[in-house]
């Protein structure tokens, strides 16, 4: 079977993001860009389940700026076969990126779409439902544990109060969450072999989809900073404060 | 015209996030609720002070929240609703984004803030910037961070109930199990305390010495990312960008570094303790009480002085 993988290109998570001096957005020039965490883990269990003989092949999708090759090498040199770009300047919103996934899923006719749970730019948590929506397909998200056999996937899920375990018929669309898998450093022999991998380059507008967003963003601002606290020199001091002053217990 | 609310439930009970959910719903119109499940359920949501009617999708096709026909129950009620709301709990973010495609909307996920029809107030980055985006969609569908917004009270409401049915469509996901953990302590979401452990808690035998602190509190318990991939604690525990926000009085975090990731899920809490014996970690920096030195020490001494000051 067929995974198709779709892969992010965000500020890398380690970076504190800085809001713009003109309230228009969240500085990305010249910040170090990295996978979106949850795509490396969706990367990962392909290429996991192409290992265990049940994908045959993996094809990354990016939807982004040109840059976003470089997301895409990283997912080959992780064992995805080939990848795809959808070119465009716009920052798709998850019901673009939806779109244009399902135009991808009408040619490629994946039996399975791994996504990452949530981008950690936008922190929407939508992409995935939302294409399972337009496809009418099952879907199961928060993902940290996948079994493929017979035409189903039985996926065990991260919920409010515990876990989860639902069976999906094929094809599906599942979401992966942290616990899912670690995902695998990409070793040097393979970088190099994920850079004679074939990389297709399309449009938006060659798919038919029309990526303006629905959301316009009126305004960025910095979160209310927290008042300097005070560090206290012993555990009866502690409880007298918070009895006393903050008046929490 | 009214705004549709989605209440989920767990084990019959509906989630306190889901009144706060419907506090946030009726700043914009009257509040129509949806729930699955009992009779019970649909008995406890009519009770909800501010709920005005409750819908009631029944049968196996509604069972277990499943994403696939709640979605296509939500898109076909749609028509009368300038607004769906749910909490951005587990539930809220399976079914909404699904509903908001059928219904060719951009879902408006995380709000914390709600400025009029058009106009919401969401976290990015993981909290480090807050976005008032505008929404040009005909029909808004959004989930609110419960912790934004205070639940409406479980009682004073005594609104009607009505079924709906579930549109016929293929099976496409089947139920198999739930594993919930036990705990009888306070829900993370709700609780007015928590003490909450990271890395610094060493395993899991370690991790229990924080009930003691929990018990003298009345506390819930939470953890670190790196403390649930430890299998210290089970994954509902996670507090952070991708686990359970919450803004309790009081949070006192134990051998927590604090990650922005986890700042994420608990930065807005009233007062924050950190017990660290890193004097640099950043968790010091949202901290209003710091305590630096090795939490094996340093727990039993707030023990003794909880005790103490009786
Ligand atoms: C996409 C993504 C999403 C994430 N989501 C979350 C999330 O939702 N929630 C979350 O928490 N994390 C999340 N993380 C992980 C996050 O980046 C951090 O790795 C994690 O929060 C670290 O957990 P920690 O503070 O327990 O561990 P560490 O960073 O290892 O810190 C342990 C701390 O314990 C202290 N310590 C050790 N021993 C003692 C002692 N004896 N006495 C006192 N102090 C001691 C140390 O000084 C240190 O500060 C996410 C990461 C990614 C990439
Ligand atoms: N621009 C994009 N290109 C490729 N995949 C994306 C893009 N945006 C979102 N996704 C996928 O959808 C998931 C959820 O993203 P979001 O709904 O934006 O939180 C991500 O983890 C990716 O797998």
């Amino acid at each position: 079977m067929k995974v198709l993988v779709p892969v992010k290109r965000v500020i890398d998570f380690n970076i504190k993001p800085r809001v713009k001096a003109d309230g228009t957005g969240v500085e990305t020039a010249g910040v170090k860009m990295s996978m979106n965490p949850f795509d490396e883990i969706a990367v990962e269990e392909a290429v996991r389940l192409k290992e265990k003989g049940i994908a045959t092949e993996v094809v990354a999708v990016s939807v982004g700026v040109q840059q976003a090759q470089d997301t895409l090498r990283t997912a080959m040199a992780m064992g995805a076969d080939r990848a795809i770009l959808v070119l465009t300047d716009v920052a798709v919103e998850p019901l673009g990126v939806a779109k244009i996934l399902r135009a991808l899923v009408a040619k490629e006719s994946p039996d399975l779409v791994l996504l990452g749970k949530q981008a950690i730019d936008d922190d929407m948590n939508a992409t995935g439902q939302m294409l399972a929506g337009l496809l009418g397909w099952a879907q199961g998200t928060f993902a940290s544990r996948i079994e493929i056999a017979d035409g189903k996937a039985t996926v065990t899920r991260e919920i409010d109060g515990g876990l989860e375990t639902l069976t999906l018929t094929l094809p599906a669309i599942v979401t992966a969450d942290l616990r899912l898998n670690e995902p695998r450093y990409a070793s040097l022999p393979n970088i190099m072999k994920a850079r004679k991998k074939p990389l297709e380059t399309i449009a938006p507008a060659d798919l038919g989809v029309d990526v303006t967003p629905r959301l316009t963003i009126v305004s960025v601002a910095e979160p209310p900073a927290r008042q300097q606290g005070i560090t206290v020199e012993s555990a009866a001091d502690l409880v007298a404060r918070l009895r006393n002053e903050a008046k929490v217990i | 015209m009214a705004v549709l609310v989605f209440l989920d439930h767990e084990s019959g009970i509906i989630r306190q996030a889901s009144r706060s959910a419907v506090t946030a719903a009726r700043a914009l119109g009257e509040v129509h609720a949806l729930v699955t499940g009992d009779a019970s359920v649909a008995e406890a949501a009519a009770r909800i002070d501010g709920v005005a009617k409750v819908l009631r999708a029944a049968g196996a096709a509604a069972a277990h929240e499943l994403a696939e026909p709640l979605a296509a129950v939500i898109a076909d009620l749609a028509p009368a609703y300038t607004h769906i709301v749910a909490a951005s709990g587990a539930s809220g973010k399976n079914v909404l984004p699904r509903a908001a495609a059928l219904l060719d909307v951009q879902p408006i996920p995380d709000v914390v803030s709600i400025v009029d029809a058009d106009n919401f107030v969401r976290p990015i980055y993981a909290g480090s910037a807050l976005a008032t985006v505008r929404s040009s969609d005909a029909k808004k569908v959004l989930t609110v961070r419960a912790s934004s917004f205070d639940p409406a009270p479980a009682e004073g409401g005594a609104a009607p109930i009505e079924q709906v049915t579930v549109p016929d469509g293929p099976a496409l996901s089947a139920f198999v199990s739930i594993a919930l953990s036990q705990s009888e302590r306070p829900e993370l979401e709700s609780a007015r305390v928590i003490v909450s452990g990271g890395r610094g808690m060493q395993n899991e035998e370690n991790f229990k010495l924080l009930n003691p602190l929990a018990d003298r509190l009345g506390a819930a318990i939470g953890a670190s990312r790196a403390a649930v991939d430890a299998g210290f604690v089970p994954n509902d525990y996670q507090v952070g960008q991708t686990g359970k926000i919450v803004a309790p009085e009081l949070y006192i975090a134990v051998g927590i570094s604090g990650a922005i990731q986890h700042l994420a899920g608990m930065k807005d809490s009233k007062i924050i303790v950190a017990i660290n014996k890193d004097p640099e970690a950043p968790i010091f920096q949202v901290a209003d009480y710091g305590l630096v030195g090795d939490l094996f020490d340093i727990l039993p001494q707030v023990e003794a002085a909880l005790d103490k000051a009786g």
